[in-house]
């Protein structure tokens, strides 16, 4: 390449910052853009810790056994190379934060503490009291300002992305954006792009996540052309409590520390929680598994509040509620390991989760699914090459992604303090290897022909225009509330085929519907109301995604659940037993049919979906999950 | 609620040049909103309390848990964020206002970036060879002093310290409370220690430590309970040191 080359990553939690960090090593300047200041990227939402092998606990704990946890989590759905090498990177990229000056919780000899997190049976979760995201992100942020006084990154911040600009050959030359203050649409040249966009959370109408998850800009690259893998695959947190504008997550730390859940066992029970006798409390996830508890991962956790509230009539009150319990501890234990999170649910719900328990169910949370990335495999160690043009490039030569936006490690369901870590390491790969790819380039993005940016430009700011002076009727706000009710009515904790149909149907209507949207805001300044407008199509586009590969999967797989397709493990029965060999062989034969990664690709008329073999290459799947 | 209403008074403002207004508005009451669920009711319906159409109130916000510092305004007079401002708790009309010590871009919505600046400005990071595994962690911390570390470490740069502080203007140098809290982070770190003399000639000269008015404001409206005065207080016994130092290498 005759020019020096040029990186933008789009998105600044800590995916995006990892990623700048390491392009700005490699000595090549970052444009970073994101919708905010990055300091307030929704990773600071992320709670419980950060998942490193540390083996500090007595424990006997090994990477290969996070490699194992976090291979079955995931219900064997993630390519496994990647995770080997996440695994066996996590303890140093830890170390690295520890460096960055993290405030992590210390042990009484001054190093860095460890909690146990659910779906593991080991302390391996590093912390900062309960606000471990908000500190990894400080440190990053911190870090990419350091490179900001050098001179080497350029902020773009309060811009939204809007697109990649595409040569002749579909190759990623750039993007378009527009400035969140004058609604301005501009271009930006790039030898290579990195979304780092997070989760779509916004899609199931209310979640855990910022109002800013949208999945806006992973859709827009998916409607041109990047491939969309897993995209059914959401993990729906089992300790929420509700809102009208956000379901909050009460961290899994809280079940990790020792919380318990329960409902009283007379339905309707209408006593103040703290009169009700131990004798008269179900602790359902105690009593239905035994060896784990509490501590059972996400997905079992969630089935079972929706059984007992659905199922079985023992909701708080008659009503979408279960208790987590933390008040048989201590006060001061509680403020020291859990203070910002039961201070949270102080203040947004009234109520002292100190002496009384707390009111949760299960939400949206979390996107396994994303943005398809490749990788390039070590057939020497069986993980990936460190460094490699292949590693998280999309569909679409010369974009890339990384963090939630991906569809990499997590395969059917995501194991707690995994996120911070998948984030993390994604970003410090992504980087490098946008790097490598632009290395590799014959011509970079200045060799690139003025008008495929100038036709960009002009594409988005016809989009604009349409909307802006649109005489239609829909409301973008209302199109949204009418977009989560129906996810959450038919595409949520337990899934069947009637509903999805329903749920399709539905999500072509709105689509139809958002044609026909007015923007209330007639200013030129911040018009959150365009940005919206723009957002919820794109949201309407990812939504048929999830509904159309959850729609076509038969089976039960992590966090996607149709009862109708349930292999059920024979109760009481375990290895050796004919009839649990006879429950084996039908496992062995769905896995045959689906264990395979879910691809969409756009087309007009919906998305296409394909399916593609997972590489199973670390550890083939010999039996089925048993939490029990 | 006898009238089952939730009233808002918001001061409005087009753009950084032109002229702020008042505009009332009213929702049906729900118990349970926040400010900012409200703001969201009020943006689909957007009609003001004469019932005209208007354009909707444009404010920021993301995570809604008090954590981004996105949100922050001024509700009833005090500077805080709107999504933990509980509609129960508040009297009404609510009056919402944009932060008084920063530009207004538009309506709730200010410019912030003169705290960004300020974190850049006194170097508020610990300087690391590289993001690359050493194969080392930090040098040890004490529990003690990681708890203490802990309180300045969640400030989350929303400004309500900043806009309480009677030294801190649009107009004025004085960098503002915030930025001191992360000196004291930083310096407190083992090996962001080595870079101490940096960060406290960053607070020594004009608009610094010794524009502080000790008012003491700040702490008390501080979201996180940040102790920004103690901040203050030890970094002034930091900085004394560090000038007296001065006067020995020159």
């Amino acid at each position: 390449m005759a020019t020096k080359p040029k990186v933008i990553v789009v998105g600044g939690g800590v995916g995006g910052l990892w990623a700048t960090i390491r392009i700005v090593e490699r000595n090549v300047p970052v444009d970073l853009f994101s919708l905010f200041p990055v300091k307030r990227s929704h990773t600071c939402c992320a709670q419980g810790g950060i998942n490193a092998v540390f083996d500090i606990k007595g424990q006997e704990d090994s990477v290969w056994q996070h490699i194992v946890d976090t291979i079955k989590g995931g219900d064997y759905l993630a390519d496994q190379p990647p995770i080997r090498s996440m695994c066996e990177a996590a303890p140093g990229l830890v170390r690295t934060y520890d460096r960055m000056g993290v405030t992590f919780s210390r042990t009484p000899e001054g190093i860095m503490d460890q909690r146990l997190f659910g779906g593991v049976k080991n302390r391996r979760t590093a912390f900062a009291g309960a606000t471990t995201g908000q500190q990894l992100l400080y440190a990053a942020d911190e870090q990419v300002r350091a490179c900001e006084a050098d001179g080497k990154v350029t902020k773009y911040e309060e811009w939204e992305f809007l697109s990649v600009v595409l040569d002749d050959k579909g190759t990623c030359r750039g993007i378009a954006a527009m400035n969140l203050n004058d609604m301005t649409v501009h271009t930006f040249r790039a030898d290579a792009v990195i979304l780092a966009t997070g989760g779509l959370g916004l899609i199931f109408g209310r979640s855990t996540m910022s109002t800013n998850s949208t999945g806006a800009a992973a859709s827009r690259v998916y409607q041109q052309g990047a491939k969309f893998a897993n995209g059914e695959f959401v993990q729906f947190h089992p300790t929420a409590m509700k809102g009208h504008d956000k379901l909050r997550l009460m961290s899994e730390a809280c079940r990790g520390e020792g919380g318990r859940i329960w409902v009283p066992r007379t339905p309707g029970d209408t006593r103040d929680p703290r009169e009700i006798p131990e004798s008269e409390r179900f602790y359902f996830l105690e009593e239905w598994y035994p060896a784990y508890g509490n501590t059972v991962p996400r997905d079992v956790a969630s089935r079972a509040e929706f059984r007992v509230v659905r199922h079985m009539g023992l909701g708080v009150g008659g009503q979408d509620i279960v208790y987590l319990d933390l008040s048989h501890h201590p006060r001061a234990f509680l403020e020291a390991r859990l203070g910002a999170i039961l201070d949270m649910y102080r203040t947004f719900s009234g109520e002292d989760p100190y002496t009384g328990p707390m009111k949760i169910f299960p939400a949206m949370h979390y996107s396994m699914g994303g943005i398809l990335v490749g990788f390039a495999k070590d057939e020497q160690t069986g993980g990936m090459q460190s460094i490699h043009p292949d590693n998280h490039q999309s569909t679409i030569a010369g974009l890339f992604a990384c963090g939630e936006c991906d569809s990499a490690f997590h395969g059917a369901n995501r194991l707690g303090a995994n996120s911070l870590l998948s984030a993390t390491y994604s970003g410090m790969i992504a980087g490098d290897a946008s790097v490598a790819y632009t290395k590799g380039l014959k011509n970079g993005s200045a060799d690139t022909a003025d008008r495929h940016f100038e036709s960009e430009k002009n594409r988005q700011e016809e989009i604009n225009q349409a909307l802006i002076s649109s005489d239609g009727t829909e409301n973008p706000f209302a199109l949204h509330r009418e977009l989560g009710e129906l996810m959450q009515e038919h595409v949520f904790v337990e899934r069947d085929n009637k509903g999805l149909d329903k749920a399709l149907e539905g999500i072509r209507q709105l689509r139809a519907r958002s044609a026909r949207m007015r923007v209330d805001d007639k200013a030129t300044r911040v018009n959150q109301s365009l940005s919206w407008a723009r957002q919820i199509q794109d949201m309407i586009v990812l939504a048929e995604v999830i509904a159309k590969g959850a729609r076509m999967r038969d089976e039960c797989r992590g966090s996607h659940y149709k009862a109708e397709f349930e292999l059920k493990i024979p109760e009481g029965k375990f290895e050796g037993d004919p009839e649990f060999e006879r429950y084996k062989a039908k496992w062995k034969a769905n896995n045959e049919k689906w264990l395979k990664i879910t691809v969409a690709t756009h087309a007009k008329d919906g998305p296409k979906i394909d399916y593609r073999p997972v590489d199973l290459s670390v550890l083939a799947p010999t039996k089925p999950r048993d939490y029990r | 609620m006898a009238d089952r209403e939730i009233q808002f008074n918001v001061k409005r403002q087009d753009g950084p040049e032109a002229a702020p207004y008042w505009e009332e508005f009213t929702m049906p009451y729900s118990s349970g909103h926040n400010v900012v669920s409200a703001l969201m009711y009020l943006r689909e319906h957007p009609c003001n309390a004469n019932g005209e159409t208007v354009n909707p109130v444009v404010w920021d916000c993301n995570c809604m848990e008090e954590v981004c510092g996105a949100c922050a305004m001024l509700i009833n007079g005090v500077p805080r964020q709107a999504c933990a401002a509980l509609v129960d708790d508040l009297e009404q009309p609510i009056v919402l206002e944009p932060l008084s010590k920063f530009p207004v871009v538009r309506d709730l919505v200010v410019d912030r970036q003169r705290m960004f600046d300020a974190l850049l400005k006194i170097k508020a990071w610990v300087p690391v060879d590289g993001s690359w595994d050493i194969h080392r962690h930090a040098p040890l911390i004490s529990p003690n002093e990681q708890s203490i570390r802990y309180l300045f470490s969640r400030c989350m740069t929303c400004g309500c310290c900043m806009e309480a502080c009677p030294q801190f203007q649009q107009d004025s140098k004085f960098i503002g409370p915030a930025p001191f809290a992360q000196v004291r982070l930083h310096n407190s770190h083992p090996t962001g220690s080595f870079f101490n003399p940096d960060r406290l000639h960053a607070i020594m000269g004009e608009g610094g430590i010794t524009d502080c008015g000790n008012a003491q404001n700040c702490v008390e409206v501080c979201p996180k309970d940040i102790p920004l005065t103690d901040a203050i207080a030890e970094l002034g016994r930091q900085t004394t040191i560090q000038w007296i130092r001065d006067l020995f290498v020159r």
